[in-house]
């Protein structure tokens, strides 16, 4: 498959699916919930599980926003592969170096509280 | 306000963001921010929060198509990706420990220079291509189909190094006030680097979903993401932006542009103020 497709369908496919869960979030959380919905908060992978296991809206809709977010991430890292079969290694180099940074902006925000 | 009427008074607003954002080439962010904040009254943090995600989305499902028509340079984009990822962590940090205050003075400040910018029309940049051994050396230089001239333009890359810099600024704006920062981006490409126009708009579209992803992954672990606000922005801009792209060309645009100039100034004003008083 040429580069550009497979990204293209990456971006499409990352953009729908998380779209839909954060619509079916919005659906659970007006259903379920009557009162103080805001102030749920959620910073990492574990309690947005416990959430969705908890049965609430929130934690579906905040599953879609993560696999939003991951999506240009994802995105850089099918360009790493793209960059190594080309045998581009200066590209190479320049694609796992924002892949890091990438990665380092969830360990930053961490450290930082 | 009950959940319903909340999320479903968010998603409308962020389907007029996205519409309007689309139809005046500026990100939902920018309208977005402002609404949530002024009419809701809700925390700016999150407010920013929930327009990175929008801004994430729009321009991934905007770059899927770009990048199809071969228009966004990806090579470019990749190797400028390094000063606005690096960027973005440097303004989603320093954001999370100023006062709010001052996000409310830097974005009516950024709403300001908007009205400024779209009182000015864009042109092509015409002016001297530098020789750049860097550019050549990364292999940056490529061509696009030009559907107006209906034949394939070659284009050289200028000046990648200043370009870089320029490229951490616009991620600092972005990871600092949630926004895209494409009006950042662009003239850093037309104008230092002397990409042509349309390859500008599409790879800074294309470049924008991971510049805004590393201030995302930063809100995320900091708690400024909260998806009662941000999955109705998120949705709501993305279905707003996909009917705008439709009516782009189809409606005269410039009645909208003065009036939404006027809405800019005022909003700008507001945002100021409140950050003052």
């Amino acid at each position: 498959m040429k580069a550009e497709t497979l990204i293209s369908w990456l971006l499409r496919i990352g953009v729908g699916v998380s779209a839909a869960l954060a619509v079916i979030g919005m659906i659970v959380i007006v259903f379920h919930h009557p009162t103080n919905v805001i102030g749920h908060r959620m910073t990492n992978v574990r309690e947005v599980l416990d959430s969705i296991r908890a049965g609430h809206g929130q934690g579906i809709a905040m599953l879609g926003l993560l696999l939003l977010i991951a999506t240009p991430v994802m995105r850089v890292a099918v360009s790493i592969g793209i960059f190594v079969r080309e045998r581009d290694f200066t590209f190479v180099l320049i694609t796992t170096t924002v892949l890091l940074l990438l990665l380092l902006s969830f360990v930053l925000g961490a450290a930082g509280g | 306000m009950t959940p319903l009427l909340l999320i479903a008074a968010i998603f409308a607003i962020a389907i007029i963001a996205g519409f309007l954002g689309s139809l005046l080439g500026l990100g939902g962010g920018i309208i977005v921010v402002p609404a949530l904040t002024l009419l809701f009254g809700i925390d700016i943090r999150l407010a920013i929060g929930a327009s990175i995600i929008s801004v994430i989305a729009t321009s991934s499902g905007a770059a899927a198509a770009y990048v199809k028509e071969h228009l966004a340079n990806l090579r470019v984009a990749m190797f400028l990706e390094i000063g606005t990822t690096l960027g973005a962590i440097s303004g989603a940090y320093i954001a999370g420990i100023v006062h709010t205050r001052l996000l409310f003075i830097l974005f009516g400040l950024l709403l300001a220079y908007s009205a400024l910018a779209m009182l000015k029309k864009r042109h092509e940049a015409h002016g001297a291509v530098y020789v750049s051994p860097i550019a050549d050396r990364l292999g940056l230089h490529s061509s696009y189909y030009d559907e107006g001239l209906g034949q394939q333009i070659d284009y050289r890359v200028s000046r990648p190094i200043t370009g870089l810099g320029l490229m951490y600024l616009a991620g600092a704006a972005s990871g600092l006030l949630g926004i895209g920062s494409g009006a950042l981006k662009v003239p850093a490409m037309d104008l230092a680097m002397r990409l042509p126009m349309k390859v500008s708009t599409a790879t800074s579209n294309f470049m924008i979903g991971v510049t805004a992803a590393a201030s995302a992954g930063l809100y995320f672990v900091r708690g400024q993401i909260d998806p009662v606000i941000a999955a109705p922005v998120a949705a709501g801009v993305l279905l707003g932006a996909t009917v705008g792209s439709r009516f782009l060309g189809r409606i005269e645009s410039r009645v909208i542009r003065v009036i939404f100039i006027i809405v800019l100034a005022v909003v700008s004003v507001e945002m100021f103020v409140k950050g003052v008083l």
